[in-house]
């Protein structure tokens, strides 16, 4: 008992000082610490305790899907139509489009041109001429699968443009997306920004009927009808615009909000291969109106007065100064594959964040000082010694926090709390066990001996029992439960350490000076 | 020497706990059964986690919240159940609850832009937290299956360190410590939501703590008492931990009291469950895990194995 091994006595030594170590930066102002290097820092703050906005976003892949299965019915009907082959019946039903091909002697033809359109999609030509292209599984999977990596990629790059502290976006399953923003007081900025899909697109107007007879029902095959972002200025209500894409918005490779003629409008670029396509459309199509469709909707449709070959245009719409520099955002950050939905939504105001870390230091503080009170009253200098390891506790559970980049949350401080009444049942099992082997008449040392030995199987037993309940809690808790779980977690373990290793060290070394005849048990 | 160790030491506690299993069991079963009927009859207050819908604390700027005013302007607003109520001291602090809306999570988003709308200026929103109901009913899935693995992780674990026998007390205990915690929330009406499941958790692993410990003195005792009757061998272990028993939850009781006291509206829920469950683990750990272990034959040819290898000879037959 009191022959402690060197090494041992060094280990407890080596961790004792670098739980110090790992703590001291809470003790730091915040520019303090932002001098400090990345792995020496205090513990992060939960949303609930420094403010800010936590969003859960949902891809909507099914969106994707129908998305895909739109745009090769487009394909097929700009195939079939080059050929002069006669068809009916085409369009997306489901998950497949189906089309069928009238007269007999097209069908192979047919066959062969259709199979070669998308090599994810399969085809099932039938006798009759109906013919079912249909993506694989997999291909449908990959799809959605490489829709949420882009929107993640582009909700990353919006608020990156907006220029918020320290967001963090992550992937949470298979559509989902969770963004933490720190410091946001109100989100509805940043929620109306990712709730837009972005998409910009270039269309021809089909002027060979009008929007009041498309109003009617009578949309021509190959063309849709689209609402106009701005009825009010005297525009049509809705134009009659053609399905063709002529060039999209992943084409562009920045977006400006600029002023012409004192109004405020967004300017843009293309890339190389935009800005030929955006050249070649406008010369075919001198004369013409130009749709500039926007998340499904007509912003403007300039008559075409001259190719624009220089790969930059202007959209000029009924902006705001706030609208243009919002949508040129969107325009510079890119196009959502598909449309986000906000499932959940959790904002803390600074304020509130403050008021919670003063309750949880007040609670903590008083907690402890009682727990050391009460075990003072009870085991006398031994209670004295099982304090001073419950300090230590406290000072490696923050130190481990810290330096393993774990939140604290308020359910964490409540953790915190409640492992400093939890921490102390070590010492009293082997207090008590102690108290034990003296009576049935042992001498000091061998009683100590005992009561650590004994107690050491059952306290084991109890931290790995109550583990599994941390790592369940960790495991199916969102948010500030997980934070509870990994205070929860790192205080048994290091109660677990400080119990057995901090406390013997100290009793062994208190016997060797004081040499008491009896323990005050 | 202090007032507690004198007292220990004149006094060595020697309750007859076994004996008052019957008490103890009908006491389990009749609280069992009242939480099962309290659950499928009143079932649960659910916070927003579970339910879904807005929660809004919002601190007026100018005055007093004016309660009465705002009841009428969000009622006016058609969004079904909405709660008010205040808290804190300044009575400048209002907690808003607003029920889950038809449709999907956009219809949330839009009725929480109403009530901002028509409380106007003047307000501050300090936590605005929104659930649609495709996460609510996830959670709430989450939090079940989260109890459900644990209880039995714990009694595996149980089963694996010790017998199965023990892991059948364990499991029995603890379910009684989930079934009534759960319980006290669905009859006091308490707000039930992610939280209390983190309590519910944290109750599990504060009894199966109570209840290994005891564990492990009988099976320490087992191999010192080759020939003691199960019955007295239960209540010798009993009492003999019975010191630490009251200590441990003396010290967790106060943090708790620290917590509920001062840790401040949203832990509020959290330290009462946590309270009750210290109650309720302690008991079950004393009541029922141990009296449960009378009724199977705990000396198995296993144990005496054990036991000959940890004591280094040959045991006497018991």
């Amino acid at each position: 008992m009191l022959h402690y091994p060197r090494w041992k006595i060094a280990m407890v030594a080596v961790i004792a000082i670098l739980g110090i170590v790992f703590v001291f930066p809470n003790l730091l102002t915040r520019e303090q610490a932002d001098r400090l290097p990345h792995w020496l820092q205090p513990v992060s703050l939960g949303l609930d305790l420094q403010g800010g906005s936590y969003l859960l976003l949902e891809v909507d892949t099914a969106y994707v899907v129908r998305e895909q299965l739109t745009s090769l019915v487009e394909t097929v009907r700009t195939t079939l139509r080059k050929e002069k082959i006669k068809y009916s019946d085409l369009g997306a039903k489901g998950d497949h489009v189906n089309v069928r091909i009238i007269d007999a002697e097209d069908r192979a033809k047919a066959r062969e041109l259709l199979r070669k359109l998308d090599p994810d999609a399969a085809l099932d030509a039938r006798d009759d001429g109906a013919m079912v292209l249909k993506y694989s599984e997999q291909a449908v999977k990959a799809r959605k699968m490489a829709a949420v990596d882009q929107s993640l990629e582009i909700v990353r790059r919006r608020i990156d443009e907006l220029g918020t502290r320290e967001p963090s976006i992550q992937r949470q399953g298979e559509d989902r997306i969770v963004v933490q923003l720190p410091g946001v007081k109100d989100p509805d900025r940043i929620k109306s920004l990712l709730g837009k899909t972005a998409k910009l697109t270039f269309h021809l107007l089909d002027d060979s009927t009008t929007s009041e007879e498309a109003g009617r029902g009578r949309v021509p095959p190959g063309s849709m009808l689209l609402p106009s972002a701005e009825k009010e200025r005297g525009m049509p209500e809705s134009y009659v615009v053609r399905k063709r894409v002529e060039v999209g918005g992943d084409m562009l490779t920045d977006s400006k909000a600029t002023y012409q003629d004192g109004r405020p409008v967004v300017s843009f670029r293309f890339n190389a291969a935009g800005g030929k396509k955006f050249g070649d459309a406008t010369r075919e199509n001198a004369g013409k109106f130009l749709a500039i469709v926007l998340d499904e909707k007509v912003i403007s449709a300039p008559r075409i007065n001259e190719p624009i070959l220089g790969g930059s245009g202007i959209i000029s719409g009924n902006f705001t100064v706030q609208q243009a520099q919002d949508l040129s955002l969107l325009l510079r950050a890119g196009a959502l594959p598909a449309p986000l939905q906000v499932l959940e939504e959790r904002t803390v105001g600074p304020d509130l964040g403050a008021d919670s870390i003063q309750a949880g230091t007040v609670a903590s503080a008083v907690g402890l000082l009682m727990v050391a009170v009460f075990m003072v009253v009870i085991y006398g200098i031994l209670g004295v010694l099982a304090n001073v390891a419950l300090v230590f506790n406290l000072i490696l559970l923050m130190a481990l926090l810290s330096a393993l980049g774990a939140t604290l949350t308020l359910p964490g401080i409540a953790g915190i709390v409640l492992t400093m009444g939890m921490a102390v049942d070590a010492n009293v099992l082997i207090y008590e066990r102690t108290r034990e082997e003296q009576r049935r008449g042992r001498s000091i040392l061998s009683a100590v001996q005992h009561g650590f030995d004994r107690a050491h199987a059952t306290i084991f037993d109890a931290n790995f029992t109550h583990m599994i309940a941390a790592l369940l809690l960790y495991i199916f808790g969102t948010g500030p439960i997980r934070g509870f779980a990994v205070t929860l977690g790192i205080g048994i373990m290091t109660s677990q350490f400080t119990a057995v290793n901090i406390t013997r060290l100290m009793v062994a070394i208190w016997i060797a000076v004081r040499r008491p005849k009896t323990l005050p048990l | 020497m202090n007032f507690y160790s004198r007292w220990v030491a004149t006094k060595k506690p020697n309750y007859d706990f076994i004996r008052l299993r019957f008490f103890a069991f009908g006491l389990t079963a009749l609280l069992i059964v009242g939480s099962f009927a309290s659950i499928i009859v009143k079932g649960f207050n659910y916070g927003i986690d579970f339910a879904g819908g807005i929660l809004i604390e919002a601190h007026t700027t100018g005055g007093e919240a004016d309660l009465h005013h705002m009841r009428g302007t969000l009622e006016g607003l058609k969004l079904g159940e909405v709660s008010l109520q205040g808290f804190g001291n300044t009575g400048r602090d209002v907690m808003i609850r607003v029920q889950k809306q038809a449709g999907d999570e956009k219809a949330q988003m839009a009725a929480l832009g109403k009530v901002k709308e028509a409380l106007g200026a003047g307000y501050e929103y300090k936590r605005v937290e929104i659930v649609g109901p495709k996460v609510g009913e996830e959670l709430k899935r989450d939090g079940v299956l989260a109890v459900a693995l644990a209880v039995l992780a714990i009694a595996a674990y149980v089963w694996f360190r010790f017998e199965w026998q023990f892991g059948v007390g364990a499991l029995i205990a603890i379910f009684h410590d989930v079934i009534t915690t759960f319980g006290l929330f669905s009859i006091s009406g308490l707000e039930f939501n992610l939280t209390s499941v983190a309590a519910i958790l944290t109750i599990a692993g504060y009894s199966i703590n109570e209840t290994v410990v005891e564990y492990d003195r009988v099976r320490e005792n087992l191999r010192k008492y080759k020939t003691m009757p199960l019955y007295d061998l239960l209540n010798l272990s009993v009492n003999e931990t019975l010191a630490r028993t009251i200590l441990t939850v003396s010290t967790v009781s106060i943090s708790v009291l620290a917590l509920l006291v001062l840790g401040g509206e949203v832990l509020r829920g959290f330290s009462i469950a946590m309270m009750w469950g210290l109650i309720i683990g302690t008991f079950s750990s004393i009541y029922v895990s141990m009296p449960v272990l009378v009724y199977f034959n705990l000396r198995t040819g296993k144990e005496t194995e054990e036991a000959e290898t940890a004591e280094g000879g040959p045991a006497a037959a018991p």
